[in-house]
C-alpha cells in the first residue's frame, strides 16, 4: 500500500514541479517577460526599472530558481495592475466559482445518472434512441451557446429568471444547468456502459434465475457494483468544469475565476493569469491523485501492482 | 468495392437502433466543408461590407438593395454571409491543429513506444504536465503570452493537443512492437523510420483516427471559445465564435445574431462527433 503511494504521490509532484517550469517557459516565449507584467502605458525607463526590480536582468538560471521559491512559499505575486496580490484576488473570486461548479455537478448527477440507468435497463426500447440523441447532442452544445439561448428564452422573454449576474440562488441556476450538461452527458455515457457490463455479469443472471425483479436488481446489486467508474470519472469531471468556468463565467457574468482569467487577459494582467493556470493544474493533479488513492482503498487489485 | 461500399452502408446507414442515420451527418459536414470552401461564391454579400443604415435588421428584411436572410449584425453587415465566411475559419483552424497536434503527437508516441528507455521517460512526463493543466487555460496562457490572431491560434492549439494522440499512438506501438512482422522486420535491417511509419504506423491508424475526428469537434469548439473571448482570430474577420459573443449583447434586441452562428457551430461539432462514435463502435465491435 505505502509503496503504491509514495510512488503516486512522487509522481503528483513531479508533475507540479513539471508544470510551474513549463508555465515559466511559456512566459518567456516571446523572448522578454516584462513586456508581459507591465502596464500598457509604461514608458522604456519603467519597463527598465520593473526588469530590474524583478530580476529579470538575471541569468535565466537564476531566474528560474528564484521563480521556484517564490512558488514554493506560495508567492504567486502582485497584481501590477490592481496591485494586490493574486492570492488575494484568487481567494476573492474562488467561492463563487466552487459554487457554479458545485451546481454543474448536482446538475450532471441528477440527469446524468437515471439517463444513463434507463439507457441500460431499456437497450432496445425507442426511448433509448431518444435519450441517445440528447445526450450526443447535450455533448456537441457549445456552453456559450446554449447559455445565450436559456438567456434568452428564460431571461429576457419568459423573464423567469436574472440573466446573468449574481447575488441569489436564481442566478446560480441557469450557469449551472449552462456547464452542467456537458457532464452530464458523459456520466450518462459512463453510467450506461458500465451498468450494461455489470449486467452481462453471472451474478446478474443467476439473480434473475432466482427471480428477482427489475427494481431490486437495480436498486440491491447494479447500482453500487456501476458506481467506481462513474466516481473516477468525477475527477476528470471536476477539472473539465474549472475549464469550462471560463466561458459559462463570461457569458453569464458570473464573478468566479473564470471571469477573471478573461479580465485579466483582456488587462494584459498576466500574473493573475498565471496564478489561475497554475492553481488549475494543481487541482487537477490532486484531484488525480485522490481518485487513485481512493480507487486502490476500493479495489485492492490496483495497490497490489496489477493493472486492473 | 462492392464490400467497400457495403462496409460504408453499415457504418453510416446501420439497419436497426442507431437513431438518426449518420449518412445525415456525413451529408450536414460535407455542405460545410464545401461552403467553407466556396465561400465567396455562395456568399451573397460580401461578409464585411457595413451598412450603417441597415443595422440589427430581423431575417427577411430589405434595406438599402440589401436583403437580409438571416438579418444584418450590428454594423449592417449580412449575417448569413458572415456565417458562411465563419465556417471557412472554424473548419480550416480545426483541420490544421488537427494535422498539426496528430503529426507531432503520433511521432513522439509512437518513437516513446518503440524505444523506450529516457526517450520514454522524457516524452511520457511532458504528456503528463501538459494533461495536467485545464486544456482551455493552457490555450488562454499561451494566447495571452504569443498575441491572438489565426496562425497563433492554430499554434498554440496543436500545442496543447498534441499528448493527446502521443498517448494513445504510445499505447499501441507498446502493443504491437513485440509483434513477429514488427521484429522480422527489424531483423531485415529497416532502420526505426521505416518500421515506424511503414509497419507500425498503418496497423495503429485505426484509433488515431477516431481521437483525431473527437478532437477535431473539440477544436471547432475552441476556437469559437477563444474567438468567443476575444482572443481568436481578430476581427473583422467573421468568426462563429467572435459573433456570439457579439449577440450575447445583443440579446435582448436581435436574438438572430447569437442563435444561428450558435445553430452552425452546434451542428457542425455534432456531425463530427457522431461520425467519431460510430466510427469508434465499427472499430471496436464489442462496445456496440
Amino acid at each position: 500500500m505505502s509503496v503504491f503511494l509514495l510512488q503516486r504521490l512522487g509522481q503528483a509532484f513531479v508533475a507540479i514541479f513539471g508544470v510551474m517550469t513549463l508555465v515559466f517557459f511559456i512566459q518567456r516565449l516571446t523572448g522578454d517577460p516584462t513586456y508581459l507584467l507591465v502596464p500598457e502605458t509604461a514608458t522604456q525607463a519603467d519597463i527598465e526599472a520593473m526588469r530590474r526590480s524583478l530580476g529579470l536582468d538575471q541569468p535565466l538560471v537564476l531566474q528560474y530558481v528564484s521563480y521556484l521559491w517564490d512558488m514554493l512559499r506560495f508567492d504567486f505575486g502582485t497584481s501590477y495592475v490592481q496591485n494586490i496580490p493574486v492570492t488575494e484576488i484568487i481567494a476573492s473570486r474562488l467561492p463563487y466559482t466552487l459554487q457554479l461548479a458545485a451546481g454543474a455537478l448536482f446538475v450532471a448527477f441528477v440527469v446524468g445518472l437515471p439517463v444513463g440507468l434507463a439507457m441500460a435497463i431499456w437497450r432496445k426500447h425507442p426511448v433509448t434512441n431518444v435519450l441517445m440523441g440528447m445526450v450526443l447532442g447535450a455533448q456537441s452544445l457549445p456552453t456559450f451557446w446554449s447559455g445565450i439561448l436559456m438567456i434568452m428564452i428564460f431571461g429576457v422573454w419568459l423573464g423567469w429568471l436574472p440573466p446573468s449576474g449574481s447575488g441569489s440562488f436564481a442566478h446560480l441556476i441557469m450557469p449551472s444547468i449552462a456547464l452542467g450538461l456537458l457532464s452530464m452527458a458523459t456520466y450518462a455515457r459512463i453510467a450506461r456502459s458500465s451498468i450494461l457490463d455489470e449486467m452481462s455479469k453471472d451474478y446478474v443472471r443467476s439473480a434473475r434465475a432466482r427471480g428477482v425483479g427489475t427494481g431490486r436488481l437495480v436498486g440491491k446489486h447494479l447500482i453500487r457494483n456501476s458506481l467506481i467508474p462513474v466516481i473516477s470519472i468525477s475527477a476528470l469531471e471536476i477539472s473539465q468544469l474549472l475549464a469550462g468556468a471560463v466561458i459559462v463565467e463570461t457569458v453569464f457574468a458570473w464573478p468566479g475565476l473564470g471571469q477573471l482569467t478573461v479580465q485579466s487577459v483582456q488587462s494584459r494582467d498576466f500574473v493573475v493569469v498565471q496564478g489561475i493556470v497554475l492553481l488549475g493544474a494543481f487541482v487537477t493533479i490532486s484531484v488525480n491523485l485522490l481518485a487513485d488513492i481512493l480507487y486502490s482503498v476500493v479495489d485492492p487489485r490496483i495497490r497490489k501492482g496489477g493493472r486492473a | 468495392m462492392t464490400a467497400v461500399a457495403a462496409t460504408w452502408r453499415r457504418m453510416f446507414w446501420p439497419q436497426a437502433g442507431g437513431g438518426v442515420p449518420a449518412g445525415v451527418f456525413v451529408t450536414i459536414l460535407a455542405t460545410m466543408v464545401v461552403v467553407a470552401i466556396f465561400a465567396p461564391l455562395i456568399a451573397p454579400y460580401d461578409p464585411n461590407t457595413q451598412n450603417l443604415l441597415g443595422r440589427l435588421k430581423p431575417p427577411g428584411t430589405l434595406a438599402r438593395d440589401v436583403y437580409y436572410v438571416l438579418g444584418s449584425d450590428e454594423l449592417g453587415r449580412d449575417l448569413l454571409s458572415r456565417v458562411i465566411y465563419g465556417a471557412r475559419v472554424s473548419l480550416s483552424v480545426a483541420f490544421l491543429s488537427v494535422i498539426l497536434s496528430g503529426c507531432v503527437g503520433i511521432t513522439l508516441g509512437m518513437l516513446a513506444g518503440y524505444r523506450g528507455g529516457w526517450v520514454e521517460v522524457v516524452v511520457m512526463r511532458f504528456v503528463d504536465i501538459f494533461l495536467s493543466i485545464p486544456a482551455i487555460l493552457l490555450a488562454i496562457i499561451m494566447v495571452a503570452v504569443l498575441g491572438p490572431g489565426f496562425v497563433n491560434v492554430v499554434l498554440v492549439l496543436a500545442l496543447t493537443r498534441w499528448p493527446r494522440y502521443a498517448r494513445v499512438a504510445y499505447g499501441q506501438t507498446l502493443a504491437i512492437s513485440n509483434q513477429p512482422y514488427v521484429r522480422l522486420a527489424k531483423a531485415m535491417g529497416a532502420g526505426p523510420v521505416r518500421v515506424l511509419f511503414l509497419h507500425i504506423l498503418p496497423n495503429i491508424i485505426a484509433p488515431l483516427a477516431v481521437v483525431a475526428t473527437l478532437e477535431f469537434g473539440l477544436m471547432v469548439l475552441f476556437e469559437a471559445g477563444l474567438s468567443f473571448l476575444g482572443l481568436g482570430v481578430q476581427p473583422p474577420t467573421a468568426s462563429w465564435g467572435a459573433m456570439l459573443s457579439v449577440g450575447r449583447n445583443y440579446v435582448s434586441s436581435a436574438w438572430w445574431i447569437a442563435t444561428f452562428p450558435g445553430l452552425c457551430l452546434f451542428l457542425l461539432v455534432l456531425s463530427v462527433n457522431l461520425i467519431g462514435d460510430r466510427l469508434s463502435a465499427y472499430l471496436n465491435p464489442k462496445s456496440r
